[in-house]
């Protein structure tokens, strides 16, 4: 293996490794070990069915669109027993699958995945599935999560209702 | 056995107003429902702005489980027509929204005008020559259709009273509504679609419910309380009124910032001088008392039956449809000012998906409360009744009773009385 091919496969398993532990954290409640992924002017976003893939949350109206402070209130907020949607917590587990390196400028490395998430609670089981657009930063050897865009490949939210968890 | 609807128990009096469980799970009800209110009633189809791209603007709607397109013809007439094709009922077109100036049958290839005529009929050697003459196939419009203050609504009963008689006291505050800028209103990009597995009826309380907020609520209002600069020093508080024929509204102020036109801290000073620049104008266009109520007063109505306009931290028109009696679609826009700068879009989407959506910080609790409710009624035979009285004697009942509640269940019980005495014949 040549050193370019080795650096192209280590990065890739670095990705892996993240996006593995990322959704490991969120099934499991370390919600603000989830956070500690993230950068410090990151940003989490999940837009609507109905937009082209490059809407901006600034001009459309979106389902999500957390700056960073935003992401650590949504972590408060859905770890309190009065977040009554997830009180008793749901059941949640990620399957995430299709990680893609797609290229690398400024430092900032794009990558796609596909996800199904299944939510259960009541005796209901929803399932979210689409495309994670992640934005990663170099951090050493690994990477920090500089943003995530959760698109949804369903004609809307029929019959969820709503995102309580983190997707 | 038919099914006896029940009627709601109303004992001035006693200051008590129940309403029947059954409402929300009867089959019986269900029915009667489409048939006196969801048949007969005008019903929110779209706005304005969603047909702006000029002639050939269409979308794609469903309103009342009926599939219609709501469109700006080449005439620049709007119209709202069944999307289905006259020969065999399939769905002529198939995206969501768009432009065109015509529309073609993917079944047998019959075309229509965005008129809804009937423009190219394949194999028409066979078809007798005055085929159409009667014009019965062409795509069907719908018996009514009227739009006030920007807002279109349809109704599937020709024999309906006309649309400003219908909304009655609501116009005054549609017009409130439409008025924040003199540029007027436009429906921001994206929807929000999404279920709730609870009767509809539910959403319609829940929308402006003053009393729900600090149990339901208690991490919105601790997250704002938590947001350095994220409220001004206003009291909450404010009053119901029965608008008349079920529509109603609560009115009141709040703390939170609204982008038309109460500045909060976290705007920063250049949000500071375009809030007062927004006020100037509101004085000087509507005077200083209806600046004052657009600018600082914020209202959820309902408009009967199922027609949400919330101008609060931002302003979300959603309209929802039972499938079920326990289950319901939803859809959500927001409205926003057409004129605003990018400054002023951007905060307002902000604080709406702060609040409100499902993915907000406060609705996936209200649809938590709305699915609880909907399970609490399965006990609906040994449980019977809820409980709407707050407020009841008061003069004028305040944003956190329930008077604006009662306005919607009196007009909802008048209108299934009919079924009552047809069923009782």
């Amino acid at each position: 293996m040549n050193s370019a091919t080795k650096n192209k496969y280590d990065d890739f398993l670095a990705v892996q490794d993240l996006i593995f532990k990322e959704a490991a954290l969120i099934d499991s409640w370390q919600l603000d070990d989830w956070l500690a992924l993230f950068t410090e002017d990151a940003g989490y976003y999940v837009p609507p069915t109905d937009v082209d893939d490059n809407a901006s949350p600034d001009k459309t109206l979106f389902y999500i669109a957390d700056d960073r402070a935003r992401m650590e209130e949504r972590v408060i907020r859905i770890k309190k027993k009065t977040a009554h949607s997830e009180f008793p917590r749901s059941k949640i587990r990620h399957l995430v699958s299709n990680i893609r390196i797609i290229g690398e400028s400024d430092g900032i490395v794009s990558v796609d995945a596909a996800f199904v998430v299944y939510r259960t609670k009541d005796g209901a089981t929803d399932a979210f599935m689409g495309r994670y657009a992640y934005k990663l930063k170099r951090d050493g050897d690994s990477f920090k999560i500089a943003s995530k865009s959760c698109h949804l490949d369903m004609d809307g939210l029929r019959p969820h209702g709503r995102i309580s968890i983190i997707l | 056995m038919t099914e006896i609807i029940k009627s709601i128990d109303e004992n001035t009096e006693a200051g008590r107003f129940r309403v029947p469980r059954q409402a929300f799970v009867s089959d019986a009800v269900f029915e009667a429902e489409r048939d006196a209110i969801f048949n007969r009633c005008w019903l929110y189809l779209g706005h304005e702005s969603e047909l702006a791209d000029g002639p050939g603007s269409f979308v794609a709607r469903t309103v009342a489980n009926r599939d219609l397109l709501f469109i700006r013809d080449r005439n620049d007439v709007v119209r709202a027509l069944f999307n289905v094709c006259p020969h065999r009922g399939a769905t002529v077109c198939r995206e969501k929204k768009g432009k065109a100036k015509s529309f073609q049958c993917m079944y047998h290839g019959w075309v229509f005008k965005d008129t809804g005529e009937l423009m190219h009929l394949a194999g028409e050697s066979s078809y007798a020559k005055d085929f159409n003459a009667d014009g019965s196939v062409n795509l069907q419009p719908v018996p009514r259709l009227d739009s006030y203050a920007g807002f279109y609504f349809v109704c599937f009963n020709d024999e309906v009273e006309s649309l400003p008689d219908y909304l009655a006291g609501a116009k005054e505050y549609l017009d409130l509504v439409a008025n924040h800028s003199p540029a007027g209103m436009t429906l921001v990009g994206g929807t929000q679609e999404y279920a709730i597995r609870a009767n509809w009826k539910l959403l319609v309380e829940n929308s402006f419910d003053g009393y729900h907020a600090e149990a339901t609520h208690a991490t919105y209002l601790d997250y704002l309380m938590n947001t350095n600069g994220g409220l001004t020093n206003v009291k909450l508080q404010g009053n119901a009124y029965d608008l008349g024929n079920g529509h109603a509204v609560v009115e009141y102020t709040a703390p939170w910032g609204r982008p038309v036109a109460q500045w909060i801290p976290m705007w920063g000073e250049e949000g500071k001088i375009e809030m007062d620049r927004v006020y100037a104008e509101l004085v000087e266009r509507l005077g200083p008392e209806k600046a004052e109520q657009v600018a600082h007063k914020n209202r959820n109505m309902v408009i009967f039956p199922n027609l949400v306009i919330n101008d609060i931290m931002a302003i979300t028109i959603r309209t929802f449809y039972p499938v079920k009696p326990d289950y319901m679609m939803v859809n959500g826009w927001a409205l926003a000012a057409s004129d605003e700068n990018e400054w002023r879009r951007k905060f307002r989407l902000f604080n709406f998906l702060e609040f409100l959506g499902p993915g907000g910080f406060a609705t996936p609790d209200d649809v938590e409360a709305l699915e609880k409710c909907q399970a609490g009624y399965k006990a609906n035979t040994s449980v019977p009744w809820n409980d709407i009285s707050k407020g009841m004697h008061k003069k004028q009942p305040s944003f956190d009773d329930e008077h604006q509640m009662r306005a919607f269940w009196r007009e909802w019980n008048r209108r299934l009385e009919t079924i009552r005495q047809e069923a009782g014949k």
